[in-house]
């Protein structure tokens, strides 16, 4: 079923990738869901979206409650189990469909062998792009300094750390300045970041002067969680730091307004 | 066999669902305890002898000791003179009673004032032999016993230790070989000295001196 | 120690708040992550270690029991004595006797947070023997009356004009007039103080950081020096020890001293690592007359077999604390009890309950720096996760929060109402962010908006415009 080098195959063993769109994206940024398809489709694969998905389920497994995490999960894996492969553009969905779902279904062991076959298949979209399908570089142009903000669950669920940065070296008039402490969480914590908001505050209060001080004009993440934080810190303190995905500019999906610009 | 020692053992078994341990499983453990393995021991560690005396001076500089090589033992008294003139310290010694130590050429210094016992407060230098040097972090090993008394490593200001070249070995569990090829057990107490004593309890700023000596000499003899 | 860990929300707001600990934690910051990080790059092994650490201590766990007898037969064959405590009360009662039957006046004490966790200080103060702190950090927050912040530096929510007042306050007795803010002077002072209660003192007391099983040893890492004062100078070394302190071997403890202090302050190795086998030798010119070890449970036990297992091996590193981003921010004080950060977030509801530390496992966002810098690679997250669904099963988090999940759950179950929902909720967001591309204020996400603006949707879902697409194509 795993494919080693889709890209240099036929059609008819172009790889069936399932997009999990993600809440996130779904509801606020649908740009990225569209950016998603194009990487993956430019690189090759048959993308589908199939429609009976909603939320991974990671903020009840988060909060305790692991009997409908397990529902939301059972829902996904059936869903997305008919795939080569699956693909969402989050560190965050993509670990807890590789790593939790596993652990949610430790005493039913039918479930946890579905789980661990969808496990082996899942990624993030731009580890997927590289580490899975050998993409070195894009085609795309986008003008401006970027700082890249590491997203924990990508970071040190996934060790995504330089595959963005890869494919974000080949897009034409791109430049990357790092920030400092850029493995730092953002503060935003899916439900932490309202159950304890003056903590939240504090962090992603820093992040954003870090992401300034660094002095580039565009902050890109692979998170859509932790972008809708760090784009809000940083408009409600007046900053013009434009905030965008990571797979927009490596899509070349730039000419919409950056995440919380008036449009 | 008091109470609170049964119920801590069957609340442990309890959770590990099993009671005490025998047969096979516990002569395991045993020979575990009689023959200890070693564990993962760093590449750095396992020098030639020449380069493990070199690493345990780089590391021992590192943390803040001083070091001296002298040519043989009998070097020794000479060259805690010059050291205690180099630093302008006083000339009062108090030397570990150990024969060792006893046997080396003090006669020759007729500046020093020397007493053999261990240390009190108010006393400025101390002189100590250590067992062992451990090369994989510039380690001190000192026994305690009646010819090294431990208020020597930690009373005095200024702490002299004798370290003989052959006596550093690379790795941790070396020194515990040493130890056990000695045959005579654990000494009360075993004291791995890296440096002089320090804090950072104040915002975070080392400072050394804080409640051991604030100086840690080692004279190195060879071989 | 009285908790206060069911006010947490509210101290992490004032502490947000105190400008000197916010001033102090800037020292946390700027230190122990960098030069851990210098340490681990000088030692390839390092991440093996931890694996062979992980396991070493997984072994200990499953023949603790074993393992314990063997170290209390070995002490006893020295000439010590071990003493086994189910619980703080029993702890503070045993040290109490044996000073009591020495006639003890003074206790010194290295620094232990095993004495903090059964507030042995109180209680030997209540029963007129004065304990004194000789940790550096330790002294001075026992002048100020305080609890340690931090479980290896336990006054680093303090700046050195705090420590300088705590000195000018108390040091006028022993000759120290004048006021001084010199970190060097103020340890200096410290020192002279100290080293004549040392000499004074009739009992001393230290933690372990382990107890090794094959020679009946314990062993304590310091860098002052007044852990080995505190126990070779008075008549009697009582070590405080929890029962998950154990080594089997002196091969063993190397291994964990490979970890310890890399994880903690960044050494190598700390300056003093001491080996203590019971009391003093016959023929030994110096050291203690009585050794006595008091094995503490406290809860421990019944850690074992369950989801909590693996906490138990924690070697008090701090690392988790120094690399928390809550902890940072906040400082350990907010904690509410003896153990803060990640470690004290996992131990804290187990040892005083969940129902009034509930809150510590809950202020996380799970970023997961905790679990990769530990040592003994214990799952963090997994366990705080592991506390909030027993609190969810108990009923314990808060009615609106859990009504909220239930309704989302509800519809995130049914993808097509889903959808349906998440249409007309982009409509209405981005009705209400108008042409700004963001919401400055909504009631109902108000711990959102009173520091940030919502970023409004930009149109249509994507499952909208997804499926018209795909009608186009077809």
């Amino acid at each position: 079923m795993m494919k080693e080098n889709p890209s240099a195959g036929s059609p008819a063993s172009k790889p069936r990738v399932g997009l999990f769109v993600t809440c996130l994206v779904d509801l606020f940024r649908p740009t990225v869901g569209f950016a998603a398809v194009k990487l993956l489709e430019d690189a090759g694969c048959v993308v589908e979206v199939p429609t009976a998905q909603s939320c991974c389920g990671q903020p009840a497994y988060n909060s305790g409650d692991r009997a409908a995490a397990r529902a939301l999960a059972r829902q996904l894996i059936a869903a997305f189990e008919p795939f080569d492969y699956v693909v969402a553009p989050s560190g965050s969905c993509g670990g807890m469909i590789k790593h939790h779902y596993p652990h949610l279904f430790d005493d039913d062991p039918a479930w946890q062998a579905r789980a661990e076959r969808l496990s082996a298949k899942t990624f993030e979209l731009v580890s997927f792009l590289t580490d899975v399908l050998g993409v070195e570089q894009v085609e795309a142009r986008y003008t401006g300094v970027v700082t890249y903000h590491d997203s924990c669950s990508g970071l040190r669920e996934l060790r995504i750390k330089h595959q963005p940065r890869r494919l974000l070296a080949s897009v034409e008039g791109l430049s990357l300045r790092e920030m400092e402490e850029a493995e730092v969480c953002c503060g935003f914590g899916g439900t932490f970041c309202v159950k304890y908001p003056e903590l939240s505050n504090r962090m992603v209060g820093e992040k954003a002067a870090r992401i300034v001080a660094s002095g580039a004009d565009t902050l890109l993440a692979g998170d859509m969680g932790c972008l809708l934080n760090m784009a809000g810190k940083l408009q409600r303190e007046g900053a013009t730091v434009r905030v965008r995905h990571v797979a927009e500019v490596l899509a070349g999906m730039t000419d919409v307004p950056a995440i919380g610009e008036p449009g | 066999m008091s109470e609170a020692r049964e119920q801590i053992l069957a609340t442990i078994r309890r959770g590990l669902q099993r009671g005490p341990l025998a047969g096979e499983r516990r002569e395991q453990l045993e020979a575990r305890l009689a023959q200890p393995p070693r564990n993962l021991i760093p590449a750095r560690a396992a020098l030639p002898p020449a380069e493990q005396v070199e690493l345990f001076v780089t590391l021992a500089l590192a943390a803040a000791a001083t070091v001296e090589r002298v040519a043989d033992l009998a070097a020794v008294p000479a060259a805690v003179v010059a050291f205690l003139s180099r630093e302008g310290l006083p000339t009062d010694l108090v030397l570990a009673p150990d024969p060792d130590l006893t046997a080396l050429p003090w006669d020759g210094q007729p500046t020093l004032h020397i007493e053999r016992r261990a240390a009190v407060d108010g006393d400025k230098t101390c002189v100590a032999s250590a067992f062992a040097g451990i090369a994989e972090t510039g380690t001190l090993m000192l026994l305690s016993g009646p010819h090294s008394p431990t208020t020597l490593n930690f009373l005095p200001d200024t702490h002299i230790v004798v370290l003989r070249a052959n006596r550093i070995v690379g790795a941790y569990e070396d020194a515990w070989s040493r130890l056990r090829e000695r045959g005579q057990g654990m000494p009360r107490t075993v004291n791995w000295i890296t440096g002089p004593s320090r804090s950072a309890d104040i915002e975070q700023t080392i400072q050394l001196g804080a409640h051991g000596p604030l100086r840690l000499h080692i004279v190195l003899a060879d071989p | 120690m009285h908790p206060t860990s069911q006010t947490f929300k509210a101290n992490a707001s004032a502490a947000l708040h105190d400008a000197a600990l916010q001033r102090a934690l800037k020292n946390l910051k700027s230190g122990f992550p960098g030069k851990r990080a210098a340490a681990i790059a000088k030692l390839p092994e390092f991440d093996a270690l931890r694996d062979a650490g992980r396991d070493l201590k997984n072994h200990v766990l499953e023949h603790l029991d074993f393992y314990l007898e063997r170290f209390e037969a070995q002490v006893t064959a020295q000439g010590g004595q071990v003493h086994w405590a189910r619980d703080a009360a029993e702890a503070n009662r045993i040290v109490l006797d044996i000073c009591r039957a020495v006639e003890a006046r003074t206790v010194t004490k290295g620094k232990s947070m095993v004495s903090e966790e059964i507030g042995l200080n109180d209680f030997l103060a209540a029963n007129g023997i004065e304990p004194i702190e000789t940790d550096l950090g330790e002294y001075i927050i026992q002048l100020r009356h305080e609890h340690p912040s931090h479980i290896i530096a336990p006054a680093i929510h303090l700046n050195r004009d705090q420590v300088a007042d705590a000195f000018h306050a108390h040091h006028g007795q022993y000759g120290f007039t004048e006021r001084n803010e010199n970190p060097r002077a103020l340890m200096s002072e410290a020192r002279q103080v100290l080293r004549q209660r040392f000499l004074n003192a009739d009992v001393g007391i230290t933690g372990a950081n382990f107890c090794v099983a094959e020679t009946g040893t314990t062993v304590i890492v310091t860098n002052e020096g007044n852990g080995d004062l505190t126990q070779i100078l008075p008549r009697v070394h009582i070590v405080l020890a929890s029962i998950e302190k154990i080594a089997p071997t002196l091969e063993d403890v190397s291994t964990f001293l490979r970890l310890l202090s890399r994880s903690a302050t960044g050494q190598e190795i700390t300056v003093y690592t001491t080996f203590s086998s019971g009391p003093r030798r016959p023929e030994d010119v110096d050291g203690p007359e009585q050794f006595h070890v008091v094995l503490l449970d406290n809860g421990r036990s019944g850690m074992l077999g369950g989801e909590f297992q693996d906490m138990l091996r924690c070697i008090r590193c701090s690392a988790c604390l120094n690399h928390c981003p809550v902890y940072g921010a906040i400082g350990g004080h907010a904690y509410g009890w003896v153990y803060p950060g990640p470690m004290g977030s996992v131990l804290t509801p187990q040892l005083i309950g969940v129902d009034i530390a509930g809150a510590l496992p809950n202020a996380s966002t799970f970023c997961g720096r905790c679990e990769d810098v530990c040592p003994m690679r214990i799952p963090l997250p997994a366990m705080m996760r592991h506390w909030r669904e027993r609190e969810f099963e108990r009923h314990l988090s808060p009615a609106g929060f859990r009504f909220g999940l239930r309704a989302w759950a509800f519809f995130a179950q049914r993808p097509k109402l889903y959808q349906s929902v998440t249409r007309i909720a982009a409509r209405v967001l981005r009705w209400l962010g108008g042409r700004n591309g963001r919401i400055k204020s909504l009631p109902l996400a108000h711990g959102w908006t009173a520091w940030r603006d919502l970023p409004t949707p930009q149109g249509q879902t994507f499952q909208q415009q997804w499926a018209a697409r795909q009608e186009k194509r077809s």
